[in-house]
């Protein structure tokens, strides 16, 4: 059918005003609102209907184009973020021109915002009337594309981006893998064992770092950070900073004879891996099972670096292949990719900010993480849980909610704290056979397994009590608290306060966004929610894409999850930029600025305004001109022009002029 | 400079008079000028706020009321009660429109309609801030020879405002006290409550809370306990000899106002100081304040 | 004044930040008065000077402009040129007789939503204490007049 490009005669608008279930209808009275809009002029049809997205919501709009020569379609209903697109399809399948339509939001901005029903509905029809005057004067628009480039960024190398990046490699894609730590794994290569099942982490993890490692497709970049990012969904130019290792990945055998021949023959560094609970050496491999297996030396604490006077016996022991370069320096690589997913993880809460919990205060208090590496045989212990004063623990407490559910630091629920909590519950009553206190507020296990994890640990004698702990403290109320770190709590379903004295207390803390993820964000030009972790563009039905076309998020870095939704997660963003990889392109919103040349002085005035650098000077007849590829609708240059020489597409200065006076005309 | 406005409350004209005391002393020598708030009336501290928190609140308002007519910018309220029952006033009022309403109609009653524009201060905080440990120290011109202290914060000018120290764990005091060379220990009860009124109401649980108290104290190996608050100071002062006689713990420790300890540093006197009223350790008392270290040299 | 005066405003909302605040404000069913209603643009710099007087001119008693915090643009300073313009037509308003309350910008980032509750209620209250707006006459240019 050919497409209706209203260009003949009158204009013939029809008004949909939808009920949303109750959601508006409650609030706003929708008949009273149709009823105005057939009132007004240029309306041929105006209806209500109870929930206008649905199928049978745009048959209705498709069967009245037909049957009433509609060249034009308002509908009221929720935010365009929502259904703009629907409508418009609808449109398209009706035969008319998708762009000929204006949607109006009377749900998000007045149903749910406003109580009284007066002046929910006077608002609507303000609104009504106000995109009526608008949609008469819209023209016929054409989408344009944009191809996108075949590659893929994923930053960030812990469990979300390996998966992501694996099924990206697999469907053929060419990926870029870029981590900021010495090796990838993330957190994940930090635990012992994972929850529910008690796999042990590296086991799940390993072979698929080793997949990474060994796949054709995918270029892993470690130690190295994204700076800068220019240029729009299907083609990302972006610049990666590689930092030196001083050692060649390409030559390095993976011996570590090296490490082994360092001129420090016992490790003195504080060993970061390890939670600083064990040492290093300036030259080292973050974990045995690292990827790359290539040592980094830390220029911070080389001798070679800081004095220049060392006898460089790693040198020698890596011999002819000659893989240790002390001079190396930083590489800046640039490459260009059509989507990006970010999945740069988490960081934990600083139990320094609770301080009534003594951690940093009482040698014998620990976080999370560091007591997964205490009970890691890999680990600085070997698996031994063994307390910095040497002893092992009697009694154990395992304190809920650190840095969660609090009003004082962070007042989300960190999500996987109840789980681990229950598991170092397990390990530490594994490894040593102590009597084992749990301090939750409530029991969060709403996984699959976890349910049961929590019934297997009730039948191990662990004890549970319910109450946020006060304090961790070393005064001895009586004798038997002597020498212990005491737990003062109130036990809310036995109604009272209790002292209990334990040997090591075990902070749960909860899950944070990075540090830096202010400046991540926008260096890809995408916003963080509240809470600082990034936003995603719709928190149910649209988890991992977020308001940049051809940014996807998947992890933690979205907000806090366990490692089953975070492989979900991987997926489901790798799913996302495969669709707009196979589809070839990508359809842009067509609300770009053109210059009229009749109208255009010549003053220039645009030119330095674009931020795309998209209007150039046309020095031979003395005008403006602006490349729609480069465009991106953002219409400064149209309120900037002083002889109102541009116009932009959807964003006329006409069009907003009418819903202006459409607002402000009183009924 | 502008002087502080000054609220003594009931307690430093009572059984805290040693408090007022060294704090007129103190600041006289560090030339900080006190103007007592006229007509100031009982500020009805824990026990008032417990009965009824409405009338509560108009009583200690008409403080602060009184201060803004006086054109006061910063209230110096001493006493631990005190402080915090002005400080929480002001914040009710502002937070809670319907408090702010009641108080404000029955103070425009007394002619006293606007309470805005008052800081109210404690004295550890204005001696930290506005001092500063390094003119403190600076101003030393005499050695410490007493023993051992623990400073004792108690729990209202920590909790629930942070603005004269940290809630866990402060330090302002134990800071102080090293600038003029008194040893510190570690006091994990430092912000733990002495039971306030309880020793009056309730005396077995009050005298208990006071025995665990000194007993860390001792177990930290303090021979005095230094605090900022005068019923503070009366519990921990006045119960030690019941406490001996009922525990097998022999305490007989002095139990000292920061400002005191602090005044005498800078050369005040024992008898400005107020030292003569203290019931518990007074024979340490004797040495650490005799005439002799009066007459030391001065501190370098 | 009235005692029942209710002052209208019209407010532009950029589309990345402000606008999604908004629709996070209904989602989360944060109620705020019903005085304020939305154009939406795609960019806090695609607001006109003319657009402010349109809005003056045709009754509007206050007028809300809402883009992304400095720094956080989706189309990188379209904002800081809002604020430029804002600067002139503060001013031009100002020779014009109407009061700078009456005309407001706000930086409301997507996460914001209670804010703009806050915003939108102060700004009624403002605008309620200072009575419906001056009339502006919007002359329409007389050509004939100017070549004589």
């Amino acid at each position: 059918m050919s497409e209706n490009n209203g260009s003949n005669g009158a204009v013939r608008i029809g008004v949909y005003t939808c009920h949303c279930g109750a959601n508006i209808a409650a609030t706003v009275d929708v008949k009273a609102v149709a009823e105005y809009a057939r009132s007004l002029p240029n309306v041929a049809v105006s209806r209500e209907y109870k929930y206008m997205c649905s199928d049978p919501g745009q048959d209705l709009i498709r069967q009245d184009i037909r049957d009433h020569q509609l060249n034009r379609v308002v509908v009221a209903s929720c935010s365009p973020h929502l259904h703009e697109h629907t409508f418009r399809t609808a449109l398209k399948v009706g035969g008319l021109n998708p762009f000929f339509f204006h949607m109006v939001n009377i749900r998000e901005q007045a149903s749910w915002v406003h109580e009284n029903k007066i002046h929910a509905t006077r608002k609507a029809k303000d609104l009504v009337r106000a995109a009526v005057r608008r949609v008469a004067r819209h023209e016929a628009l054409e989408r344009g594309r944009v191809a996108i480039h075949p590659d893929v960024l994923v930053v960030g190398g812990g469990i979300a981006g390996i998966h992501a990046a694996l099924t990206l490699a697999n469907a053929g894609k060419h990926v870029f893998l870029v981590e900021r730590e010495a090796t990838i794994g993330g957190h994940m290569a930090k635990f012992d064992k994972t929850f529910p099942t008690l796999d042990c982490a590296a086991c799940i993890l390993t072979p698929k770092m080793s997949a990474v490692r060994a796949h054709p497709n995918i270029t892993l970049w470690t130690y190295a950070e994204v700076t800068q990012v220019d240029g729009f969904v299907g083609s990302y130019k972006v610049t990666v900073n590689r930092r030196p290792r001083y050692v060649d990945e390409d030559l390095c055998a993976g011996c570590l004879d090296c490490i082994e021949a360092c001129v420090y023959k016992q490790a003195k560094v504080p060993d970061e891996f390890n939670m600083n609970l064990g040492k290093r050496k300036p030259i080292y491999v973050p974990f045995p099972q690292a990827v790359p297996l290539v040592p980094v030396i830390d220029p911070e604490t080389c001798i070679q670096f800081k004095s220049g006077k060392c006898k460089k016996t790693c040198v020698d022991a890596c011999g002819e292949r000659h893989a240790i370069n002390l001079r190396a320096e930083a590489k800046q690589e640039t490459i260009e990719v059509g989507t990006v997913i970010l999945s740069t993880g988490f960081q934990t809460f600083d139990a320094a900010r609770t301080p009534e919990y003594g951690y940093g205060v009482h040698p014998n208090v620990y976080t999370a993480l560091e007591v997964e590496r205490l009970v890691n045989a890999s680990g600085p212990t070997n698996g031994e849980v063994v307390m910095r004063d040497g002893k092992t623990p009697g009694a154990v407490g395992i304190i809920h909610c650190v840095g969660s559910r609090d009003e004082r630091t962070n007042r989300w629920c960190s999500r996987v704290c109840c789980m681990y909590s229950l598991k170092l519950a397990h390990l530490i009553k594994e490894h040593t056979g102590a009597e084992i206190f749990n301090f939750y507020i409530d029991m969060r296990t709403p996984g699959k397994g976890f349910e049961e994890f929590y019934q297997k640990l009730l039948s191990e004698r662990v004890h549970f009590v319910r109450g946020r702990v006060a304090e961790v403290t070393d005064w001895a109320l009586q004798p038997s608290e002597e020498g212990k770190l005491v737990i003062q709590v109130e036990d809310t379903l036995a109604g009272f306060v209790r002292r209990i004295p334990v040997d090591m207390v075990v902070l749960a803390t909860g899950l944070e966004p990075h540090a830096d993820a202010q400046e991540v964000r926008r260096m890809f030009n995408i916003t963080c929610a509240r809470e600082g972790f990034f936003l995603e563009r719709h928190p149910k039905l649209a988890p991992v894409n977020t308001f940049t076309d051809g940014i996807f998020l998947a992890g933690c870095c979205q907000g806090p999850k366990d490692i089953p939704d975070t492989v979900a997660q991987a997926g489901a963003a790798a799913a996302e930029a495969m669709a707009l990889i196979d589809a070839g392109y990508v359809e842009t919103e067509p609300n770009t600025a053109h210059v009229m040349e009749e109208v255009c002085a010549g003053c220039k005035t645009c030119i330095p305004m674009c931020p795309y650098h998209a209007i150039s000077f046309m020095l031979d007849i003395h005008k403006s001109h602006i490349n729609e590829a480069l465009c991106k609708g953002c219409g400064t240059c149209v309120a900037a022009c002083p002889a109102g020489a541009i116009k932009q597409n959807l964003f006329d200065d006409d069009e907003i002029f009418e819903e202006i006076e459409g607002i402000l005309t009183n009924a | 400079m502008n002087p502080y406005g000054y609220f003594p409350g009931c307690s430093l004209r009572a059984t805290g008079v040693a408090y007022e005391e060294s704090l007129l002393t103190l600041f006289r020598l560090l030339d900080l000028p006190l103007e007592e708030l006229r007509d100031w009336n009982c500020c009805g501290a824990t026990s008032y706020m417990s009965i009824d928190e409405e009338s509560a609140f108009q009583l200690s308002a008409r403080n602060l009321a009184l201060a803004h007519k006086a054109e006061c910018r910063d209230l110096l309220a001493p006493c631990s009660a005190c402080y915090l029952v002005l400080r929480k006033t002001q914040d009710y009022v502002e937070r809670y429109p319907a408090i702010g309403k009641r108080v404000k109609e029955s103070l425009a009653a007394a002619n006293l309609p606007v309470l805005d524009g008052v800081r109210v201060r404690h004295p550890l905080e204005v001696l930290y801030t506005d001092v500063g440990v390094e003119r403190i120290r600076s101003r030393v011109v005499r050695k410490w020879s007493g023993g051992r202290v623990a400073c004792y914060y108690g729990c209202q000018i920590v909790r629930p405002f942070e603005e004269v120290d940290r809630a866990h764990n402060p330090t302002r005091m134990d800071e102080l006290l090293g600038a003029i060379g008194a040893p510190t220990v570690e006091y994990p009860l430092k912000t733990a409550c002495c039971g306030g009124a309880l020793t009056g109401t309730m005396h077995p649980i009050g005298v208990r809370m006071n025995y665990i108290l000194l007993k860390e104290a001792v177990r930290k190996g303090a021979q005095a306990i230094v605090t900022v608050c005068p019923l503070c100071q009366y519990n921990l002062d006045a119960y030690q000899s019941e406490i001996r006689g009922k525990t097998s713990t022999p305490v007989d420790m002095p139990i000292l106002y920061f400002t005191q300890v602090l005044g005498w540093a800078l050369g005040a006197d024992a008898e400005s100081l107020g030292l003569k009223r203290a019931i518990s350790g007074r024979k340490f008392l004797e040495q650490w304040f005799s005439k002799e270290t009066q007459e030391a040299e001065a501190y370098v | 004044m009235p005692e029942d005066f209710e002052p209208r405003i019209v407010a532009f909302f950029c589309n990345w930040c402000t606008y999604l605040a908004a629709d996070l404000a209904g989602t989360s069913r944060i109620k705020y008065l019903p005085n304020a209603e939305v154009v939406r643009v795609m960019c806090s710099g695609r607001i006109d000077v003319q657009f402010v007087l349109k809005a003056f001119a045709k009754g509007a008693d206050g007028v809300l402009i809402g883009g992304c915090h400095p720094g956080d643009c989706h189309y990188q300073e379209g904002n800081y040129k809002c604020l430029r313009r804002f600067r002139l037509v503060q001013r031009l308003l100002k020779q014009m007789g109407i009061e700078q309350e009456r005309l407001r910008l706000e930086w409301i980032s997507a996460a914001e939503g209670d804010r703009v509750r806050v915003v939108i209620n102060d700004m009624v209250q403002t605008l309620k204490r200072l009575g419906p707006a001056p009339k502006l006459v919007e002359q329409a240019a007389d050509l004939t007049e100017v070549n004589a």
